[in-house]
C-alpha cells in the first residue's frame, strides 16, 4: 500500500503554529522561562520549529534541549530486525526546578513519553514537565495524555502508521498514513 | 511492524540517514576481526554514552536485571574498576569474581568456572586472563556474551579502542596519521589491538623498541619498525607509550632500566623534538622516570586523564552493544 | 591347523620387492604361502581382498600407552585396541611413563600388559637416563634383555651433550638405537610455533632452532661415538636438511615425521584449540612442502602418529595450559594417504615401506614383511571408499584428535595379528 498524505505543507505550518500558540497561552506568565525538549529525532525539529515561533511570534524566548530516549527504551532486550542506535542526549542547560515541555511529532502508544519522562529525571528535578504534541493518534499502552496536541487523528488500524515528515530531515514537510 | 512512537522516531532516523547499521557481535574478543564500520560505530556510540557520565545522575537503565560478571584471573585494579562502574551505569548487576576468592585455584578449570557462572543466570562475562585465547574459548563453549578485558600477550581490545578513540576525538580522524607504540610490543596486548584498530582505520604504525622486544615474524604485521626513537620521533603524531614489565627488567631482553629509559623513554628532551601538538598516551599505570618522565606525562600534550575518562565511556558502549547483539538472537 | 585365505587382493611387501595380484595363505599364526593359490587349500576362514590391498602388518614405532602411571587416559590394552583399529599390528611405545619406563621390571611389565591385552605387538623403548632425568644413564643392556628395542628419553631431549654422547656409545654395543627428542629447551619454553601466528595470537612461540640445533648437536654426537641416532618427529625444513646432509656423510642416522607435521600448519592454531597443541608444534606450509621432499628422497624414513593422548578435561584448558600431544592412532592410515599419495609425493609402495619394513629395521625387531615362515601380522587396507573421522568411536580412551569430521579414503579393513584377526571393518 502506497502512503496516503493527510496533512500537506501548508496545513503542517499552520499546525505547528497553533502548538505554539497552545503552548504560548498557557505558559506566558510562568517563570523561570520555559524550556522545550525534543524527543529525537522529528521531536528536535519540532521543538526548533516551535522555540523559533514562541520567539517571534510571542516573545518567549525558552531554552532547547534534545533528549534520547535509546537507553531507556523499554523494547531494548527485546528481538527485533532494527537496533536503536544510540545517540546523544543535548541539554546545555539546568533542567532543575524548571518547566519543561517535552516535543515529540507523534503520540501513540505513550511508550517513549514514559521513556523521555525517565531519561528527563535522571538529568534533574523539574518544576514540571508537559508534553507536546503534533499528532495524537490514540490508541495508548500507558495513561499518558499530552498537554498540547495540534491534530487528532483516529483510527483503529494498528498497523497503519502516522509519520511526519519535515524537510530537513525528509524533503518535504507532510503527515502521511500507510505503511511507510 | 512496531508502532510504538518511540521505535518509529528511530526508525526513521536510522531509514533517513542511511544507518542501517546492525552490530552483531555478541563477543568482543580482539580488534583483528573489527571492520572500520564496527570500530566507527562503537566511537559513535562510547560519545553518547560520554553524556551520561556528565550527568547529575550518572546512570541510565538499558541493562537493568542484566549480570556482568568481572572474571579476572589477573589482578588488574584499573581495568576492572573501569568496567565496574560501566556496567553499573548501565544499571547492570555487576559481580565480581576474582582469582583468589574462587576455586579456580581448587583445580576448577576456566569451562567448569564459567559454565557455574551461567548456572547463575549471567549475561556478560567479561573476563582478564593470563593465557591468550581464553576469552575465544569461553566463547565458543557458553551463552553468555563475552568482553576481551586483556588475554595474554593477544589483544585488551578495550584499551585498543578507548586509546583510538582518544585519537579521534582529539584529530577528528584516524587516516594518514602516525603513531608509534614504543616498549615491549613483543608482550603488549595493548600494542596488538592498537596495531590492529589503528591500521583498518587508516593510520600509520610504527613500532619502537630494542629488536628483543619486537614480536617474531614482525615484518609480516602491517607496521613499520624502529629502533632508533630519535629518528622517528619528529614525524609522529601520537606517542604510546607502553608499560615496563618489571619482570622483564634483568631478563637477556634488555640490560637495564637506565639503559632502556635513556634509548626509549620519552624523555623532556625528547619532547623537543616532537611535533608541537603531538599527542602523548599511556595506558597506565606509569612508571615515572622509566618509559615517561613525570613532566611529559603530566604536560600539555599528554592524554593519560582523558583516556582514562573515555575508557569508561568505550566501555560502557562495548557492554551496550554486545547485550544488543545477544537481545536479536 | 587352522587356515586363513586373503583372497584376490594387491599384494604389496616392499621388504621382498613384491607388488603384485593374489592370493595369501595363513597356516598357524605364520604366513604359509603368497602368490596363486592351491586349489587344494580348505581354509577355515577366507577373506575377499577385492580391490584391496594385502600389505605386512603396520608399525607405529612412536606411541604413548599411558601405562603405568595415566591408565585414565590410556592403557596397553586400550592403546594397542586404537593400533589394531588404525591396521597396526606393532607399536612401540615410549617410556615417559609415571614411573618411567627405565629398568628391567617396568620393560617386563609392559610386555605383560600386552600379551594380556593380545591385540597389538607392543616394543618398549626404554629411557636413556634414569628417571628421564638427563643425568646417569638407564640399565640399557637390562632392559634389552627384557625386550627394550630402542632408547628414548621422549618428552625431552637429552640436555647434556655429554651424557648423550656416552649414551650413544653406550647403547652401540647393543645396536639399538637412540630416540631423540630434539628440543633444546633454553630455546623453546612456548606453546606453538615462534612466527607470525603466534604474534598475532600472542602466546609465547617455540623457535624452530631448538629443535634444529640439538638435532645437528645430536648428529655430530653420534658420527663421534660411531653410534646409531634416530630422530623423531622432525618437524621443520632445517631438521630435513639436517638429516640429509647426515646421511650424505654416512652417519648412522634415521628419522620418523608424524601426519600433523605433514598436514596441519601453525595457522590452525587460529581457533586456540588445544588438540592443535603438540610438541614440536605445528609449522608453516613452506615445512610441510620441505618434509614431504625428504620422505620422497629417503631422508625420512618412517612414518609414526606420536599418538599422545589426554584428558579431556587436561585439553580444555586454555591453550597456553593445556598439555602438549594429540592421537591419532584410530586414522592414520587416511592421514599418511592424504598427505603423501593423494599429493602424489610418494606411491603405495613406498608409503608401505615405510610403515613396514622401515621401522621393523631401525628397531631390529623381525617384523614388516610378508616372507613365507614370518609372523602373520598382515594389514589389510581398503584404499578408496571414503568414510567420515568420528573421534567418538575411537577405541582409544582418549579424543584429543584435531581430525574430528575429516573426510578421509584410506583404512584398515582386517587387522591380522599373528593369524588371527583382531580388527575388521564389517
Amino acid at each position: 500500500m502506497t502512503n496516503q498524505t493527510i496533512v500537506k505543507a501548508e496545513e503542517l505550518e499552520r499546525l505547528v503554529k497553533q502548538l505554539a500558540q497552545e503552548i504560548a497561552n498557557d505558559v506566558k506568565d510562568e517563570s523561570p522561562v520555559v524550556a522545550l525538549v525534543g524527543v529525537r529525532s522529528r521531536g528536535e525539529i519540532l521543538a526548533q520549529r516551535l522555540q523559533a515561533l514562541l520567539a517571534q511570534n510571542h516573545q518567549i524566548h525558552a531554552d532547547r534541549g534534545t533528549l534520547d530516549i535509546t537507553l531507556y527504551r523499554d523494547d531494548l532486550n527485546r528481538a527485533a530486525d532494527k537496533q536503536p542506535v544510540v545517540k546523544t542526549t543535548e541539554i546545555d542547560f539546568d533542567i532543575n526546578d524548571r518547566l519543561i515541555v517535552l516535543v515529540d511529532d507523534v503520540l501513540q502508544t505513550g511508550r517513549s513519553t514514559r521513556a523521555a519522562m525517565d531519561a528527563l529525571i535522571d538529568l534533574g528535578r523539574p518544576e514540571a514537565i508537559r508534553l507536546a504534541v503534533l499528532i495524537d493518534r490514540g490508541q495508548r499502552e500507558l495513561p499518558i495524555r499530552a498537554d498540547y496536541v495540534a491534530k487528532t487523528i483516529t483510527t483503529t488500524d494498528r498497523n497503519q502508521k502516522v509519520s511526519v515528515h519535515f524537510h530537513e530531515t525528509d524533503g518535504c514537510d507532510e503527515v502521511v498514513f500507510g505503511n511507510d | 511492524m512496531d508502532v510504538s512512537v518511540g521505535s518509529s522516531t528511530a526508525d526513521n532516523t536510522a531509514a533517513a540517514e542511511g544507518q542501517a547499521f546492525v552490530w552483531q557481535r555478541k563477543h568482543l574478543l580482539g580488534l583483528r576481526e573489527l571492520s572500520a564500520e564496527e570500530l566507527n560505530h562503537i566511537f559513535d556510540t562510547a560519545e553518547s554514552f560520554k553524556e551520561v557520565s556528565q550527568r547529575s545522575v550518572k546512570k541510565a537503565p538499558p541493562l537493568r536485571g542484566k549480570v556482568v560478571v568481572n572474571l579476572f584471573f589477573e589482578d588488574s585494579t584499573r581495568t576492572r574498576s573501569s568496567f565496574s562502574l560501566a556496567a553499573s551505569r548501565l544499571s547492570a548487576d555487576v559481580l565480581d569474581f576474582t582469582v583468589k576468592a574462587s576455586s579456580v585455584s581448587k583445580g576448577e578449570t576456566l569451562l567448569d568456572t564459567a559454565r557455574n557462572l551461567e548456572a547463575m543466570g549471567i549475561d556478560i562475562i567479561v573476563i582478564r586472563h593470563s593465557a591468550g585465547g581464553a576469552p575465544y574459548m569461553l566463547s565458543q563453549s557458553i551463552d553468555a556474551c563475552v568482553v576481551n578485558a586483556g588475554d595474554g600477550y593477544h589483544e585488551h581490545p578495550t584499551q585498543g579502542l578507548l586509546d583510538i578513540f582518544t585519537i579521534r576525538e582529539l584529530r577528528g580522524s584516524l587516516k594518514g596519521l602516525k603513531v608509534a607504540i614504543v616498549g615491549d610490543i613483543a608482550h603488549s596486548r595493548v600494542a596488538r589491538s592498537n596495531i590492529w584498530g589503528l591500521t583498518t582505520l587508516g593510520a600509520e604504525v610504527f613500532l619502537v623498541g630494542p629488536p628483543t622486544l619486537m614480536p617474531s615474524a614482525v615484518n609480516q604485521l602491517p607496521v613499520t619498525v624502529c629502533h632508533n626513537f630519535d629518528e622517528i620521533v619528529g614525524e609522529m603524531d601520537v606517542l604510546n607509550m607502553l608499560r615496563v614489565q618489571f619482570e622483564r627488567i634483568g631478563s637477556p631482553m634488555f640490560p637495564s632500566v637506565r639503559e632502556y629509559s635513556r634509548l626509549f623513554g620519552l624523555t623532556e628532551e625528547r619532547m623537543t623534538r616532537a611535533k608541537k601538538d603531538v599527542l602523548v598516551m599511556h595506558p597506565g599505570p606509569i612508571n615515572r622516570g622509566l618509559e615517561i618522565e613525570s613532566e611529559v606525562a603530566d604536560g600539555p600534550n599528554s592524554t593519560i586523564l582523558r583516556q582514562v575518562t573515555n575508557g569508561l565511556a568505550v566501555r560502557m558502549a562495548v557492554l551496550f552493544l554486545v547485550n544488543q547483539a545477544a537481545a536479536m538472537e | 591347523m587352522t587356515q586363513l585365505l586373503i583372497k584376490n587382493g594387491r599384494i604389496i611387501d616392499p621388504a621382498n620387492n613384491v607388488d603384485t595380484v593374489g592370493d595369501l595363505l595363513v597356516s598357524d599364526g605364520k604366513i604359509a604361502a603368497v602368490g596363486k593359490s592351491s586349489a587344494k587349500v580348505k581354509p577355515d576362514q577366507t577373506i575377499d581382498a577385492a580391490d584391496k590391498l594385502i600389505v605386512p602388518g603396520l608399525i607405529d614405532m612412536h606411541v604413548h600407552l599411558r601405562e603405568p602411571g595415566d591408565e585414565e587416559v590410556e592403557t596397553v590394552a586400550s592403546g594397542t585396541q586404537a593400533a589394531v583399529a588404525g591396521g597396526f599390528t606393532a607399536v612401540a611405545c615410549m617410556p615417559n611413563t609415571d614411573p618411567a619406563i627405565d629398568n628391567e621390571a617396568s620393560v617386563e611389565f609392559i610386555s605383560r600388559q600386552a600379551a594380556r591385552a593380545d591385540m597389538a605387538h607392543v616394543f618398549p623403548i626404554g629411557a636413556i637416563t634414569k628417571g628421564r632425568q638427563g643425568q646417569e644413564l638407564a640399565e640399557m643392556g637390562q632392559m634389552v634383555r627384557a625386550g627394550a628395542v630402542g632408547f628414548s628419553d621422549d618428552g625431552d631431549g637429552v640436555a647434556n651433550a655429554a651424557v648423550l654422547l656416552q649414551a650413544l656409545k653406550y647403547s652401540s654395543m647393543f645396536d639399538r638405537p637412540i630416540m631423540e627428542h630434539c628440543e633444546d629447551k633454553t630455546m623453546s619454553g612456548g606453546c606453538m610455533n615462534s612466527g607470525h601466528y603466534a604474534s598475532i595470537l600472542g602466546l609465547p612461540g617455540i623457535n624452530p632452532l631448538a629443535e634444529e640445533l640439538m638435532l645437528y648437536r645430536d648428529v655430530q654426537l653420534t658420527k663421534q661415538a660411531k653410534a646409531r641416532l634416530h630422530a623423531q618427529h622432525i618437524s621443520t625444513a632445517g631438521s630435513a636438511r639436517i638429516v640429509r646432509t647426515a646421511k650424505a656423510e654416512g652417519v648412522r642416522v634415521t628419522a620418523e615425521v608424524t601426519p600433523h607435521h605433514l598436514l596441519l600448519t601453525d595457522a590452525d592454531c587460529q581457533t586456540y584449540n588445544s588438540n592443535f597443541k603438540m610438541n614440536p608444534p605445528l609449522r608453516r606450509q613452506e615445512d610441510i612442502d620441505a618434509l614431504r621432499l625428504a620422505i620422497a628422497d629417503g631422508t625420512i624414513d618412517c612414518l609414526v602418529t606420536d599418538h599422545a593422548p589426554h584428558l579431556r578435561s587436561q585439553k580444555e584448558l586454555e591453550f597456553r595450559n593445556a598439555p602438549f600431544g594429540i592421537i591419532s592412532l584410530d586414522v592414520a592410515l587416511g592421514l599418511y594417504v592424504k598427505a603423501l599419495i593423494d599429493t602424489n609425493t610418494i606411491d603405495w609402495p613406498r608409503l608401505i615401506q615405510m610403515m613396514t619394513i622401515a621401522p621393523a629395521q631401525i628397531l631390529q625387531v623381525p617384523k614388516g614383511t610378508l616372507s613365507v615362515g614370518a609372523d602373520a601380522d598382515i594389514t589389510v587396507i581398503d584404499p578408496k571408499t571414503e568414510f567420515t573421522v568420528c573421534v567418538d568411536k575411537f577405541a582409544s580412551k582418549s579424543r584429543n584428535c584435531p581430525y574430528d569430521g575429516w573426510q578421509l579414503h584410506a583404512r584398515a579393513a582386517y587387522t591380522i595379528v599373528n593369524g588371527k584377526i583382531k580388527h575388521s571393518l564389517h
